[in-house]
């Protein structure tokens, strides 16, 4: 071959490889963002994934309106997008979060429909340069972060406490649980119970129930406590159905006023029961600050800020700092209480 | 007889070009609709969400093409599934749970077989009824518990590619690929192959010509059992879970691929290249509304539009070639 017509080829070669590789997306996937601010890099693509769309909570966890997840991600200059399935399900939810990585997210705030059948995807995601948090549902085995609304110690005291405060520092008092092997449930009860012995030894739990976190189940299981225990004074359910479904029971001039209810709730749910006294206060997290809060540590874990190691602190803006505990995790604070004075302020 | 083949491939040639066609603009467009179509991590994404499906359709078109059709295939990647997430629940070790899974897939693509052959029963009406049939047999085998936690080196299917593709290529592309080719071969190139084509073609002429039709569509309908399993087996062990839902509703789409690939719903007529390409039109179309952000459950509006196109198409283009005016000269007439 004539050697000035190898050189071209040579040259046309070498030209249309690194064209090639220049076009290529590279297999690490998440491009490094645009510029940085204050430490944090900005343009960073950040898909906010709930475990269902049309979900008010999570609607109001990730709008930009509620000063969500999404508020706090254009307030850093992200891009940052909603997505999710229609039903609260892994199949409904794994192929937006492919799409998602599909699509070149720096990273993920995943609210997991199930802990495990997310995990191949997640895990793929990570292993692509992808930053996890999970948010509101944890997936442990398959996450950078976990952003927790509340630890369980703070959810099992302060429901005793706000119960206390209702009934007095004595008599008898019963637990609406959701399922007898709900991880959660059974963790908040033991901080109950433990809080129960320290600080109010005069009131004492007759009984916890199961309602399964099914309306009917919840309904027959408090009028069966009401039945069997005339002097209760008081009733914790740290479930939004199971709460729901125990304030209907007690929502009759029997026993509105002279049984007491609290436990975890959503303000929309139990709106009336608060306006007729039924209820006098319950709890839950502010979904727009967990979602705020995880949209935070996400860019800070993206931007090379945070790596997990317990102990690292950041500022998450209007919410101010936070220390990564054990396990990778974040916790939000302490629970939220509605009150009639407040809750007429909340939707969802 | 061979003249009738030589038409059917020439039009089965006309239908070909036309997916490859809708492939290549795929490939041309779909980049300018959305720029990660063709990145890396997407292919990796679209294979892995159509790996098990693209399987499926595999022997779905040798069935088809004989003549019957198989609805039980997605119900029989739920009873694999269900099976696989029973047996490592109760701790019994990996390789004889893939026997057992391999055994049962087997035997309930027999009892389709024998109940289509022996009882001379329509395979359609037959398998609605297994389809029914296997996915209460994953319920009775899992119920309302999902099972999970595999050991990390199976759910890497759902995470790994093949080697030496960047990860960009899953393993279940690459089971299709290699199934592609043996059924590509088995059904072109063996007698086989050509036995399939003639029962479909006339199943009276195929017995008269000494084909052991009832034997060969048993073995078809058997081995369709068997993929389906290993498409269970994939499925659950890329998402990690065995639930007795897995892969509801799947035989839609394999149906729709195998007749978008122009197989004749009637029988005797098809290829498999044709569901090879249809298969990656599918899945690109599919994975281009999604990442157009296109409601991701209401791509069964595709598999719909596309299962009726491919029926409704080839009779179009039939009525069109009545007209006087689209009527070819003479000569070729004659020929086709």
């Amino acid at each position: 071959m004539n050697p000035r017509r190898a050189a071209w080829l040579a040259a046309l070669a070498v030209s249309a490889v690194a064209a090639l590789a220049a076009c290529s997306p590279g297999a690490s996937g998440g491009s490094s963002g645009g510029s940085s601010s204050g430490g944090l890099k900005t343009g960073l693509k950040v898909y906010v994934v709930p475990k269902q769309l049309g979900n008010p909570y999570f609607t109001v966890a990730d709008s930009a309106k509620t000063g969500g997840a999404i508020a706090a991600l254009n307030a850093l200059g992200e891009s940052g997008t909603e997505t999710s399935g229609t039903a609260a399900t892994p199949s409904s939810q794994i192929p937006a979060i492919q799409a998602a990585i599909s699509k070149g997210a720096n990273a993920l705030v995943v609210s997991a429909s199930d802990s495990s059948a997310l995990c191949p995807t997640l895990t793929s995601a990570m292993r692509r340069g992808v930053t996890v948090v999970t948010y509101d549902s944890d997936a442990p085995a398959c996450r950078d972060l976990f952003v927790n609304q509340a630890s369980s110690k703070a959810i099992g005291t302060s429901e005793v406490d706000l119960l206390a405060k209702e009934i007095g520092d004595s008599g008898q008092i019963a637990i609406v649980s959701a399922a007898a092997s709900a991880t959660n449930q059974n963790a908040w009860i033991g901080y109950m119970k433990q809080e129960l012995k320290k600080k109010y030894p005069k009131i004492r739990l007759v009984s916890t129930v199961y309602g399964n976190d099914d309306p009917t189940t919840s309904t027959q299981v408090t009028q069966g406590l009401l039945e069997q225990y005339p002097h209760l004074k008081g009733i914790i359910s740290p479930t939004t159905v199971g709460i729901a479904a125990a304030a209907a029971v007690l929502d009759s001039p029997k026993y509105r006023g002279k049984v007491q209810l609290t436990g975890l709730g959503t303000p929309d749910e139990m709106k009336k029961f608060v306006s007729d006294g039924t209820v006098k206060a319950f709890e839950l997290w502010n979904p727009a600050d967990l979602g705020y809060l995880a949209a935070y540590a996400a860019v800070d874990y993206a931007s090379g800020k945070l790596s997990g190691a317990a102990g690292q602190s950041f500022t998450a803006g209007k919410l101010g700092r936070f220390t990564v505990g054990p396990d990778k995790t974040i916790v939000l604070g302490p629970p939220l209480v509605f009150t009639s004075s407040n809750i007429s302020k909340y939707h969802f | 007889m061979s003249d009738r083949l030589r038409e059917a491939a020439r039009g089965l040639a006309r239908w070909e070009s036309g997916l490859a066609v809708v492939v290549i603009a795929l490939l041309i467009g779909g980049p300018a609709i959305s720029p990660d179509f063709l990145t890396g991590t997407n292919l990796f994404n679209l294979g892995l969400s159509n790996g098990e499906i693209a399987i499926m359709t595999l022997p779905m078109t040798l069935i088809i093409i004989s003549g019957e059709i198989d609805l039980s295939v997605a119900s029989m990647l739920g009873m694999a599934s269900a099976l696989l997430g029973r047996l490592w629940s109760e701790h019994v070790p990996m390789p004889a749970i893939f026997a057992v899974i391999a055994v049962v897939g087997l035997a309930a693509g027999a009892v389709n077989g024998l109940l289509v052959t022996r009882f001379r029963l329509p395979s359609l009406a037959v398998t609605i009824g297994t389809l029914a049939l296997y996915r209460g047999i994953a319920t009775i085998l899992l119920g309302p518990t999902t099972v999970s936690g595999f050991p990390v080196g199976y759910t890497d299917l759902g995470v790994n590619g093949v080697p030496f593709t960047n990860d960009d290529m899953t393993w279940s592309t690459l089971v299709f690929l290699v199934g592609a080719i043996a059924s590509g071969v088995v059904l072109h190139a063996t007698g086989f192959g050509r036995s399939v084509f003639a029962m479909g073609a006339s199943e009276e002429a195929a017995q008269f010509a000494g084909i052991r039709v009832k034997r060969i569509k048993t073995v078809l309908f058997m081995v369709s059992g068997l993929v389906c399993s290993l498409a269970g087996v994939l499925w659950t062990f890329r998402l990690d879970t065995a639930v007795q839902d897995n892969g509801l509703g799947l035989e839609l789409d394999v149906v729709a691929i195998v007749l978008l690939g122009g197989v004749s719903i009637f029988g005797g007529k098809g290829s498999v290249a044709g569901v090879v390409l249809a298969a990656l039109a599918f899945a690109g179309i599919q994975n281009l509304l999604l990442l157009t952000n296109f409601n991701q459950e209401a791509t069964g509006v595709v598999t719909g539009a596309l299962l009726l196109a491919s029926v409704f198409a080839p009779l179009a283009v039939g009525q069109l070639r009545q007209l006087p005016w689209s009527r070819r000269p003479t000569t070729e007439r004659i020929q086709s």
